[in-house]
């Protein structure tokens, strides 16, 4: 079973910024415009100069699918991963090329959309069902599965306004899932569900892949992205940036991040980060730190405008979230002003951390604390390898590292029997 | 296997396949806003009956009793009830279906299926309540011990007429409603001036001759006179230009109504 599922051809889309606004504001903007000066507005209008900006949210995306496969779509945030989403889920209609999908199609780009909060569970399945194009008998007849998969059955005749969000994404996904599709379109719900759900869900995925059919799976977890999927293709400013195997379009994926991709990541005003470079104690460029290190990150902007004491906030995330942050909303220290071109760095001194990969984010906000000049954006990324044995760390259990939070702080024991022990990192490694 | 094939600028042909497929949906999205609609209330769907009930008695009294309108020998209050049931039905359904698109916004953004089914679904939904206010005139019909003539029968000929209206209209408002949030406006000006330029708490026979025709422009005219002539008899005469035009108005706003939708609805993911 290699058949072809979805073929994409030459797919674009494009947004016209400026016209869209003017829809949305209503008649009363284009009224405005022409009772103040009638004959300027109708040449602007003929000429088409009417605030109308072109945004290509995809281009020239060419690829094409085989049943069974499980491709990752990644890219960082505004890369066109959802815009061709909502294209293949025929949300929105293409400015031009074409695509092709052998199959039912069941797309999943929200959790619980499609329910109504006023409903119950049980109404809420044979609705959301309906809404994908499940005939009621077919829901009827799944509707012990969903159940039972979504592990609901004791708030089956709940409104769902009562139910926790983990219950709420449980059904969405379960409804979704039993479907049945030919393909699955799924973007970065498993987020809100809790770890032990999401591994359901990747594993029911798996099974949809395993009986031949296709799935699209969009996320920013790469774990999840590399366990579940062979193939991943990287979106960048619309356009397919690599598309390969997972491991290697991951690895591309984090390496754009870092120096020399020449990329700039935009952000409001005219502000754009030019460049990011992690360097290690001794200054040296790296990616890779041992635990203990300074981890230090200097960030290259570039400010069209002045902007007056803007807020920056670095993150330091791992695989479980948030590890530490340098957030200046708290610490108060902040810089006078940006203008052109201008470095600003920060030192995380001897971090903690057990070996995994990290991202490193970056938000920018305006000097009232409030307005965004940037939204947080990974900026960079970086590995910490070290032996367990540097952590003090000499059970028998060592594979379950994977399960632990990634920040380690020394700490002390004390046993029944009067001992203490102390674990803690031995004295910090300069390089391995 | 079926197999979807779209291309930019040509969507058309796979849109009424779709429709059929998912035909179960008109009535799905109808159930969810007919349970919805009386939702943590206390009386329940008895609010379909209550509410005419009370506009019927305000309106035998105004436009009977106060204005001493002429009857025509039937009951005020039936009189007046067979304009408000078609008038109740049409402009629950034209706001309703008009305000659907923008309520549903959460889905139009996330979901795929024929938005014109959310629309018409809107139309079902006060459809069901025509129906249970329906009860209403039976019951009055009762206390009047009055029998309807044989054109009762063609009472669903009309019913269809004001459902076509509805659909029509609301269409229309609802994809102008998508990018024009003005109509949320306009609308409870349609319906509440409706009320009264529509033949709804008088016969339209009052209106003087010369005037008639210009009257009959409302499509609501010639509906409702149908649901009089055909419910309460031949002392409501069929002003047959009226049933006409209506016929005619119906007709040319449900097929641009569905048309212009289906030209904005590929947009309105991008401008809702």
């Amino acid at each position: 079973m290699s058949e072809t599922a979805i073929v994409i051809e030459n797919l674009g889309k494009r947004y016209v910024i400026g016209k869209q606004k003017q829809g949305v504001d209503g008649m009363s903007h284009i009224l405005e415009g022409v009772i103040r000066s009638p004959g300027a507005w109708l040449k602007l209008r003929r000429e088409g100069k009417l605030r109308q900006v072109d945004f290509w949210a995809l281009r020239n995306v060419s690829l094409s699918m085989n049943q069974g496969e499980v491709v990752g779509i990644i890219g960082r945030n505004g890369a066109g991963k959802s815009t061709l989403l909502k294209l293949l889920s025929r949300i929105t209609v293409p400015t031009e090329g074409r695509f092709r999908i052998n199959g039912r199609t069941a797309s999943l780009l929200e959790v619980g959309t499609g329910f109504h909060q006023e409903l119950t569970g049980r109404e809420n399945i044979f609705l959301n069902g309906a809404i994908m194009g499940m005939a009621h008998a077919e829901i009827a007849k799944k509707f012990d599965q969903i159940v039972d998969f979504s592990e609901i059955e004791n708030f089956l005749d709940t409104p769902v306004k009562r139910y926790s969000s983990g219950m709420y994404v449980r059904l969405a996904f379960a409804v979704a899932a039993h479907l049945e599709p030919e393909v699955l379109i799924v973007d970065e719900v498993l987020a809100v569900g809790d770890a032990a759900f999401q591994k359901k869900c990747l594993g029911k995925m798996e099974n949809i892949a395993q009986s031949g059919r296709t799935v699209l799976f969009v996320s920013h977890n790469m774990d999840a992205v590399r366990t579940l999927c062979q193939r991943a293709i990287l979106f960048d400013g619309g356009e397919i940036r690599a598309d390969g195997h997972v491991d290697t379009v991951v690895e591309d994926y984090f390496s754009r991040f870092s120096t020399s991709s020449g990329q700039q990541i935009r952000g409001a005003y005219g502000l754009a980060i030019e460049q990011v470079v992690l360097k290690n104690d001794g200054g040296q460029e790296t990616r890779q730190f041992c635990p203990g290190e300074d981890l230090i990150i200097e960030i290259t902007f570039d400010a069209q405008k002045c902007l007056e004491k803007p807020y920056f906030i670095l993150a330091v995330r791992g695989q479980k979230g948030n590890c530490f942050t340098a957030n200046m909303l708290l610490d108060g220290h902040r810089p006078k002003f940006l203008n052109g071109k201008g470095k600003i760095s920060c030192r995380f001194k001897s971090i903690p951390l057990l070996p995994q990969r990290y991202m490193v984010q970056l938000a920018i906000k305006a000097n009232n604390g409030i307005d965004v000049l940037m939204h947080y954006e990974d900026i960079g990324s970086f590995i910490v390898t070290a032996d367990l044995a540097t952590y003090g760390y000499k059970g028998e259990f060592q594979t379950r590292v994977s399960e632990a939070t990634s920040v380690v702080i020394p700490y002390e024991w004390q046993l029944p029997d009067g001992t203490s022990a102390t674990v803690s990192l031995s004295a910090p490694v300069s390089a391995i | 296997m079926n197999q979807l094939v779209i291309e930019a600028g040509r969507t058309e042909r796979q849109y009424w396949r779709d429709l059929w497929r998912y035909r179960e949906l008109f009535f799905f999205l109808a159930w969810r806003d007919f349970l919805v609609r009386y939702k943590q209330t206390v009386v329940g769907v008895s609010w379909s009956v209550i509410r005419p009930l009370l506009t019927m008695l305000i309106l035998t009294v105004v436009f009977g009793k106060l204005g001493k309108m002429p009857s025509g020998g039937s009951p005020y209050p039936l009189l007046v009830l067979c304009g408000m049931l078609p008038w109740n039905f049409f402009s629950t359904a034209i706001s309703d279906s008009g305000n659907s698109m923008v309520a549903n916004s959460s889905l139009i953004s996330k979901i795929y299926f024929p938005r014109l089914i959310i629309g018409v679904s809107s139309v079902i939904t006060s459809f069901v309540d025509f129906l249970i206010s329906a009860l209403l005139m039976v019951g009055l019909m009762f206390w009047y011990r009055f029998v309807p003539p044989v054109s009762a029968l063609l009472l669903p000929l009309f019913t269809l007429l004001a459902f076509g209206a509805s659909v029509g209209i609301g269409l229309w408002i609802a994809a102008l409603m998508v990018k024009y949030r003005d109509f949320r406006f306009i609308v409870p000006f349609i319906v509440q001036f409706g009320l009264y330029l529509s033949p709804v708490g008088f016969k339209s026979s009052i209106v003087p001759d010369r005037f008639r025709l210009l009257y009959s422009l409302n499509p609501m005219v010639g509906i409702i006179d149908g649901f009089r002539w055909s419910l309460l008899g031949a002392q409501n005469s069929l002003y047959l230009p009226a049933l006409i035009i209506s016929i005619i108005e119906v007709a040319v706003i449900l097929i641009s109504g569905v048309l212009y939708f289906r030209r904005t609805e590929r947009t309105f993911a991008d401008v809702i």
